[in-house]
Order: structure tokens, then sequence, then C-alpha cells
């Protein structure tokens, strides 16, 4: 059996109620670590846990909050980045619907950790309802005095608040997070300053996705080293792994880091298959950002050994083989679908997400989403895919925030793998408008290299 | 300073809340609760006029301008106006290829209208709109604060039925008659 340490109890009637989350071992971890650990332990037991920020970047998170800057006399802030607006992505939402005391308790030891008094909780604005439960666990928190003043009698004082974005991608970018939580458009900010020298109000800070919060919550009541037994090599832990497209059942999964991806793709305690009887054509394993992998590359790497969820299995073969696990949003395309059009719709995203400030990605997207609606519509030229090859080429690396390599990874994967795809759809300019392609011949990724 | 409209004017009770919303902010970081208020202005009069983003910068004793800015980056904002039901499908990725195409054509046949646009008597606006963060649930739409998943055709035609009969969607936790 799977361990999970975050959905453990998400089936347990009533559970986003205090008392209930209580009777079931809820605030245990503020507990302990108010009464008996130092902020530094608690960050050291972090560590010690190797858990990485699940947002997407992967960044060891107690590395990350030993580097937050701690100026006398200057306030510092923790904020939970909620924005989940990353397409394939919804874990953060099942969790706060369903557990909102775990990323609340999780968001009080890990404010006690970094010395915040003040700490945010930054949501969507379309998941208006998950804030109003939120609010609702917040208001419960301080009547029973884990949020306020003198939390435990331990002198530490904690006021934490949900604060909801108004519709924006980009404001999940940490820095166009803190613009906006300021009042502000959601322009992402030159780094650096780094938000752990000056973030929130020039004040140091940090910013952790919802799941980094609360994996916090088992780290501190098991220990880092207990945490840290699960995965794989650098990936330890669990993840939720948001499962979307043509399979037999969609949903959130908590996986221990290491689970095969075919176990994951195929067995009925994952996602049970492809539906229909269809077979795979292929899977985007973390959220729109990251490159597409074709169906001989999901679940064996390029030297054929089996591929695993996993931060490094997933990214095994670089760019020219590999994906990224990233927010663990696992999108699955069956082969009636046509890797022309998605790649279309997920520049169409890009383009209407950039927030403008800079001309690659303003210009660069806005161009890649035209050219690839021509090519979608059997209107499009052989050179169209070279020039699409030299846009994202020119977009990736020459712009403010990471928004612009987003948009640019999914194009280039997309003609690495599906080249032929895409010049089936200049040559039969008729014939694709009425079916799909298929899937694409398992060689065509060694002679493509463009 | 200008006369204030006399109808642009938050009752106490909306007023409480922009008042709770800015305590959340330490003193003289009022501005933070913008996107919070205009949610709630919104709620309010369905749609964001300049009479009343002035209103909320008065509110909030910051400049007309950096309230427009804001208005006007956030997708969710309206600066003209909509149906009193905003039906918004997501047509992103995985919820294209599990038909959201389908569902949107499927609206606009039901509704007469094209997405973009508003019915004649004001009810129903139809939106296509980015990941709503429900793709393993697809397809799926929101209307108000409310997500509507897995649809089908039979579950749009409740859906139009059921808002034409009660078509204002509590928003913000607000009620609205
Ligand atoms: C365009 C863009 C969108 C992002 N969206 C999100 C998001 O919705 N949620 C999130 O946690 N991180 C998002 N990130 C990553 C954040 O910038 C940041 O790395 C993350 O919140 C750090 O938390 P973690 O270390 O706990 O993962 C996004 C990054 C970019 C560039
Ligand atoms: S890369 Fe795009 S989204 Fe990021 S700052 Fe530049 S224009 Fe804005
Ligand atoms: S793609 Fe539609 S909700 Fe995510």
């Amino acid at each position: 059996m799977t361990r999970k340490l975050l959905l453990e109890n998400d089936h347990i009637e009533g559970i986003r109620t205090y008392d209930v989350y209580r009777k079931n071992g809820g605030y245990r971890s503020v507990e302990k670590a108010l009464k008996t650990m130092s902020p530094d332990e608690v960050v050291e037991e972090v560590k010690k846990s190797g858990l990485r920020g699940r947002g997407g970047a992967g960044f060891p998170t107690g590395m990350k909050w030993s580097f937050l800057a701690k100026p006398d006399g200057v306030p510092r802030h923790l904020l939970c980045n909620a924005d989940e607006s990353e397409p394939g992505t919804f874990k953060d939402r099942y969790l706060m619907e369903r557990i909102p005391h775990l990323l609340i308790e999780g968001m009080i030891v890990s404010s006690f950790a970094l010395g915040a008094n003040q700490s945010y909780i930054y949501i969507r604005g379309e998941y208006m309802y998950v804030l109003q439960i939120l609010e609702k666990a917040i208001q419960e928190a301080y009547a029973n005095g884990w949020l306020g003043k003198n939390i435990l009698g331990s002198g530490y004082d904690l006021d934490l608040s949900v604060a909801p974005g108004a519709g924006a991608y980009i404001c999940g970018e940490e820095t166009a997070l803190i613009e906006s939580l300021e009042g502000e458009r959601g322009n992402p900010r030159m780094k650096p300053p780094f938000p752990a020298v000056k973030g929130l109000w020039q004040r140091p800070t940090v910013v952790n996705n919802v799941e980094t919060i609360a994996a916090v919550v088992p780290i501190i009541n098991d220990g880092g080293d207990e945490y840290a037994k699960i995965g794989v090599g650098r990936s330890t832990g669990t993840k939720l792994i948001s499962a979307s497209g043509n399979i037999n059942k969609p949903g959130v999964y908590e996986i221990e880091l290491g689970v095969s991806v075919e176990d994951f793709l195929y067995s009925d305690q994952y996602c049970g298959g492809i539906k229909n009887g269809k077979k795979l054509k292929a899977c985007v394993p973390g959220g729109s950002s990251v490159p597409v992998l074709p169906h001989f590359l999901v679940c064996k790497t390029a030297t054929g050994t089996d591929r695993l969820m996993t931060y490094e299995s997933l990214a095994e073969g670089g760019f020219e083989t590999g994906s990224m696990l990233g927010s663990g949003g696992f999108i699955v395309y069956d082969e009636d679908q046509c890797m022309v059009k998605n790649t279309w719709n997920f520049a169409r995203f890009y383009h209407h997400e950039s927030c403008g400030q800079c001309s690659p990605c303003r210009e660069g997207t806005g161009w890649m989403k035209k050219v690839l609606h021509n090519l979608e519509l059997g209107k499009g030229k052989v050179e169209d895919i070279d020039l699409l090859w030299d846009i994202q080429s020119k977009i990736e690396g020459n712009t403010i925030c990471p928004l612009g390599d987003a948009a640019a990874w999914p194009v280039a994967a997309a003609i690495r793998h599906f080249r032929e795809e895409f010049e089936w759809h200049v040559n039969e300019p008729v014939l694709s408008q009425t079916r799909n392609f298929g899937l694409v011949s398992e060689k065509s990724f060694i002679t493509q290299t463009v | 300073m200008e006369e204030l409209k006399p109808n642009i004017q938050f009752p106490q009770e909306l007023l409480d809340e922009v008042q709770r919303s800015v305590n959340m902010f330490p003193e003289g970081k009022q501005k933070s609760a913008l996107l919070r208020v205009l949610h709630l202005a919104q709620a309010h009069w369905g749609y964001l006029s300049s009479d009343v983003m002035d209103y909320v910068a008065r509110l909030l004793h910051i400049q007309p301008i950096e309230v427009y800015e804001v208005a006007t980056f956030y997708s969710m904002y309206d600066t003209t106006p909509v149906g009193k039901v905003k039906l918004e499908v997501c047509r992103t990725g995985p919820c294209m290829i599990e038909g959201a195409e389908k569902i949107i054509s499927y609206i606009e046949k039901q509704l007469g209208i094209k997405e973009g646009e508003t019915t004649p008597d004001g009810l129903f606006t139809l939106k296509a709109v980015e990941c709503l963060g429900a793709c393993g649930y697809a397809p799926m739409l929101q209307a108000g604060e409310q997500y509507h998943e897995h649809l089908t055709e039979e579950k749009v035609d409740e859906l139009i039925a059921m808002y034409r009969q009660k078509p204002l969607a509590n928003y913000m936790g607000l009620k609205h008659d």
C-alpha cells in the first residue's frame, strides 16, 4: 500500500471542520513546533526531509527558507501561492476544499520557522468558494487559539488572511503574486532583488505552494528523516498528481515519488488506463508548461529504462527525450487527439496570459498562436514549422520571468517529437481537417534534431 | 472633491466587509485590499463602471487611475455591462480534448448567441475562459462562483433552466436579490 501523508484523511466525514480535523490528529505539529522546537530546528527538519517546492520549480524548501534575510526590526512574510492556474493542475483546490485546516496548520508551523507574524494565502479569484471555506477554517483556528496573540503560551503571534486574485495566470509567478497582493497589476519584477531580500512591501518574503506548506505538517510530526525515507534519490516524500485527459479515472492522486509512470497511468489504483480502449498518443506529465512526451517516451526513457514519477526520471534525456515533473499536472492524450491543435491551444493560453512587459513574450506568443492556428487549419507551409522553431528559440531565456520559457517549451517539444504530424497538416490540408494523424513513428525523435 | 453620485454607495454590510478587508493589511497598506473590494463592487453592481471605480478609489484613498489599471488587467473584472449570469466555459487543452468545444457550440445554439455575447434579455453571457483548475472533471463551466463539472448537453439544459428560474448565483458569500 502506498503511504499517504496529505490526503490520508480526506475521506473522513466532516474533516473540513475544526472538531473533526483536530480529533484526527490535527494541529499536533503546531504543538510540537511551538512547545518543543526553535524556529531553526523546524527549518532543519524541513532540510532533512529533502522536501522540494511543489509549485513547479522543485527548489529545495529548507534551503529557500534559510536564504530569508532577517534584518533587525523589519517584519518578514510568508505567502502561500494558491494561484493554481497552470493548465492540467487542480490538486491545490482539492486539498484546500477538503482539508483546509491542513494548509492552515502548515502555515502556522512554517510562519513560526520563518519568524513571520503576518502571513497570507493568495488564492486565484475563480476559487472564491474555496476562499470562503478557508476563511471559515481560519476563524475556527482563531477561536481555538491556534492563531492570534501568544499561540499556546509560546509568545509567538501570527495573523493569517486570505487574499483573492482576479483571473491572471501570471500571478502564480512569485513576484507577480507579490505585486498583485500589493493591489497592483500582476507584472513580474526584475530579479534581483529576490523576494527573500525584498518581497512584499519591500520586506523579506518567502512564497511557497499550497502543497509544499501542507507537507511541512507530516515532516514536523514524523521527523524529516522519516519523510526522506519515502521516494527515490532527491525526490523524497509524496506528491499530489492531478490526472486529466483521456483516461478512465481522472482525479487527484497522492503518490509516493518513485512510482513508475506505467503503474500510474495504467493501474486501477490511479489513472486506470486510456479511455475507450484507445491507444496512448502523448502525455504532458507536469502541467502545460513542460515538454510533451510522445507515446514511446512516456513509460520508458530513451535508453529503455522504466520512467518513474520523480523529478529526475521525468527529466531524463533532457529536453531531447525527457520532460519535467513540474506542478504534477499529468495530461494524457489518446490516439484521436491532434498535437497541432493542442499546441495551438496552449500557445493561445500563453498569449492570453502574457503580461506584456517583454516584447519577445508578448509578440512571440501571439505570433506562435497565429502560425499554429494556420497549420492546424491546413493553411500552413512547411517553412512555418521552421519559423515556429525560430520564434520559440528567441523567446526562451530572453524575458523577465519564466512565462516566456513556459510558452516556448511546449512548442519546441511538439515540433521535436511530432514534426511528422505538423508536416502532414501542410501536405494533407483537406484530409487533416477530417481525421487525425494517429501516432507518430518511434524513430522520429532520433532523426529529428532541429 | 466632486459630488458623489448618490446611487454609488455600498450598503453598510459591504462597507463593513471593505473595512474587514483593509484590516487584513498593515497600516497604510490598504491598497492591498483593492482586488477584493473590486470583487465586492462587481458582485454588487454587476460590472465596474468608471463611477464605481472612482468610488472604490475614494474608499481606499488611492487615485482612480490605480483602480483602472488593476480593473483592466485581471480577466475576472468586467468594465462593461454583462449578463446577470456569466457562463464561463473552460477552453484550455485538457477540457478541449474532453469536449469543451462541443459544449460551447451547444450553449451557443441553446441561447442563440455567440461566444462573447449576451442574450437580448440581459440574462446570460457566454464566455470561453482559460483553465479553471478542474481539468480532471472536464468539460466544465463556472457560473458566478459555482463550478459545474462533467458537463453533458442534458446538464447544460438543466443549468440554463435553473439559472432562468434563479438567475443570480451567490457571489463572494453575499446574497443577491
Ligand atoms: C508563469 C508562472 C506561473 C506560476 N504559477 C504558479 C502557481 O499557480 N502556483 C505555484 O505554487 N507556483 C507557481 N509558479 C511558481 C512560483 O513562481 C514559485 O516558484 C512557487 O510558488 C514557489 O513555491 P514552491 O517552492 O513551494 O514550489 C509559477 C511560475 C510561473 C513562472
Ligand atoms: S515573460 Fe511574459 S509574462 Fe513574464 S514578464 Fe515578460 S511579458 Fe510578462
Ligand atoms: S483545462 Fe479546463 S479546467 Fe483546466
